[in-house]
């Protein structure tokens, strides 16, 4: 911006000013292209401890045979898969309706309307809210008054958890339906809840599962608050009144015990769990990005 | 005549009765979707209702003294949460110091350098780091993180930071890897993804007028990231970086793997420490004594008060972001 004014001939390469510009301008560049390389170095470097720790642990053991008891050897994650795609299942089922019907709302009745603008913002505040308070939250109202954990206190948990991500992207997506649209509906002589659930919900299908997508992502790996919910089990259990086994909090128990065969399974817990979340959340993109368009 | 007007009489009793049917589901409609809705503030008001219930008994026996006092003895049955506070905040602030500038650059990355076919997998690639769950972070930082660093990173840190005058106290101690810096350095790394998708989010919204103009002048791209870019959208960066203070205060399992878990207040980064989300995680399921129980709650209750004030002021800074895009 500032040209020697006293040389205005000189080149400006060997104009100080302009070099010193031209200088932290690289740095700048520098500097950002250094914080992308660490991004994707930190997440490659995680990628490659989960795949070289945990292959080793995966054979066909781990699903077929259940969590180990302390010295034995072998073993495998059986009992803590299957309760946590339980839980994680249940909660999808619980929070869905839930969290479509709260998006529909917002997005129906939700323009200068006070409840609507509150509870958008208690979404907002929600779907960032600590998860360990979430599992004490349950803990109070649900494991104290029935005196013992249980999967199905594990699920509430993890429902709320997943509720706010539903209403969010429920929210939004309902936002993008264009209003000529909805209008013909009514022109039609169709009654609002036909247009909203049939014609504008109907409009946004891809984008509302990718919501249940991203919350199923959410909790799948979610451990904090099943601690104090669904806590553990060692054994095989369908119960859902019980305390049941899943995979994040064996993964956290065995990753600090003793045991090789422990720690092993961990890693391979561990490596199922990271990508079944990350494989969610792939999917959830292309499948909000390949039927939009239609 | 007549029949045309019994026609028409009966076509309109038809369509009143319809329309009144339709009336009555709409306001069906209306007040279950309403409910739906209803039921996240329900929540909201009843985790709060349940946190300040269980920590009534902790507050009546030690007083606002719990907040400021030191010393946690489940044995003795004495509790004061200072220790916690502290470690919650030390490491939520030494991650916002290090992932503020790490995910300015990579939102500047996205948004001005890389070539366009790179952005979305580069993009997505960013945000992966924001599905890894909790407790990889956590086991990654404490099996494979933890000993380079105490290997290769604290040495250095002793030998150069540990030396000067004020902050040199902050770098000394025993080198084992884990600790309260090893902590913020982890979250660091779990909280770039969402600052950085935020500041990516509203560096998109500058008007393009704005930076040609700028570019016309003879600006080089670092000029108008700094000077045009950086003061539009000075609220939602602030915003962003506050949504990612949130995540870092309540962040749990990560934490509880590398923190050390020792109830003592030190000036070195390097020692062991404790904060709320780690207590909680540790202790909760263990806690037999009523006032070792009160006392957890009251931790988590003093925890989800500090998200929630971080959080709203976040939320708040943003929406003033989104206005800014509405009128552009």
């Amino acid at each position: 911006m500032s040209a020697d004014a006293s040389n205005p001939t000189s080149n400006p390469a060997r104009n100080p000013v302009y070099r010193k510009r031209l200088r932290s301008h690289r740095i700048g560049i520098a500097l950002s292209v250094l914080a992308m390389s660490i991004g994707l170095a930190v997440l490659t470097w995680i990628l490659w401890t989960l795949l070289s720790k945990g292959f080793g642990g995966l054979s066909a053991a781990i699903f077929t045979q259940d969590t180990p008891a302390p010295g034995s050897d072998g073993g495998g994650l059986r009992n803590a898969i299957v309760g946590s795609l339980m839980m994680v299942g249940l909660s999808a089922l619980i929070s869905t309706p839930i969290g479509i019907l709260a998006g529909v709302y917002l997005a129906e009745y939700g323009e200068r309307n006070k409840f609507a603008q509150v509870t958008r913002f208690v979404t907002d505040i929600m779907l960032s809210a600590p998860s360990i308070v979430i599992g004490l939250f349950v803990y109070a109202l649900y494991v104290a008054q029935v005196k013992h954990f249980s999967g199905w206190a594990g699920t509430i948990a993890l429902s709320l958890i997943a509720v706010p991500v539903v209403v969010r992207t429920t929210d939004n997506m309902l936002h993008l339906v264009p209003t000529n649209l909805l209008e013909a509906a009514f022109a039609l002589g169709a009654p609002r809840w036909k247009v909203a659930t049939m014609v504008r919900l109907r409009a946004v299908k891809a984008g509302v599962i990718t919501g249940v997508l991203l919350a199923l992502a959410r909790i799948a790996g979610e451990t904090a608050p099943l601690l104090f919910t669904a806590l553990n089990n060692q054994f095989f259990s369908a119960n859902m009144n019980a305390p049941l086994a899943n995979l994040p909090v064996v993964i956290y128990g065995f990753a600090m015990s003793p045991y090789d065969n422990w720690r092993d399974l961990a890693w391979g817990g561990a490596l199922i769990v990271t990508f079944s979340v990350l494989l969610l959340n792939i999917l959830s993109r292309t499948v909000f990005t390949q039927k939009t368009p239609n | 005549m007549a029949p045309e007007a019994a026609e028409r009489h009966a076509a309109m009793t038809a369509m009143h009765s319809t329309m009144r049917t339709q009336r009555v589901q709409d306001f069906i409609f209306h007040k279950v979707t309403m409910l739906f809705a209803a039921s996240v503030l329900l929540v909201l008001v009843g985790i709060i209702i349940s946190l300040i219930v269980g920590a009534i008994p902790a507050f009546r026996e030690f007083g606002p003294g719990f907040i400021t006092s030191v010393e946690w003895d489940p044995v003795n049955d004495k509790y004061g949460a200072l220790i916690a506070i502290t470690g919650t905040l030390v490491t939520s602030f030494i991650a916002l110091l290090i992932a503020f500038p790490v995910s300015f650059g990579i939102a500047l990355f996205l948004t001005e350098i890389c070539p366009i076919w790179l952005r979305r997998p580069m993009g997505t690639a960013v945000e992966l780091l924001a599905g890894v769950p909790s407790i990889i972070y956590g086991m990654w930082g404490l099996f494979v993180f933890a000993p380079i660093f105490a290997d290769y990173v604290q040495p250095v840190l002793k030998a150069t930071l540990g030396h000067l005058p004020v902050i040199g106290k902050l770098f000394s101690g025993p080198m084992m890897g884990i600790g309260i810096l090893t902590a913020g350095l982890i979250l660091a790394v779990m909280i770039i993804p969402f600052i950085s998708s935020v500041m990516r989010d509203v560096f998109e919204i500058v008007p393009a007028v704005l930076k040609e103009s700028a570019y016309g002048l003879g600006c080089t791209k670092w000029e108008v990231v700094r000077k045009i870019v950086l003061p539009y959208t000075k609220t939602g960066v602030v915003g962003g970086v506050m949504l990612g203070l949130g995540r870092a205060l309540g962040e749990t399992m990560a934490v509880t793997f590398v923190i050390g878990n020792a109830n003592t207040l030190s000036w070195s980064l390097f020692s062991a420490g404790n904060s709320i989300s780690s207590t909680l995680a540790n202790e909760f399921a263990e806690a037999a004594n009523p006032l070792h129980v009160s006392s957890l709650f009251a931790l988590a209750l003093i925890l989800f008060a500090i998200t929630f004030i971080v959080l709203s002021a976040a939320k708040l800074m943003l929406a003033g972001m989104s206005r800014k895009e509405g009128v552009k």
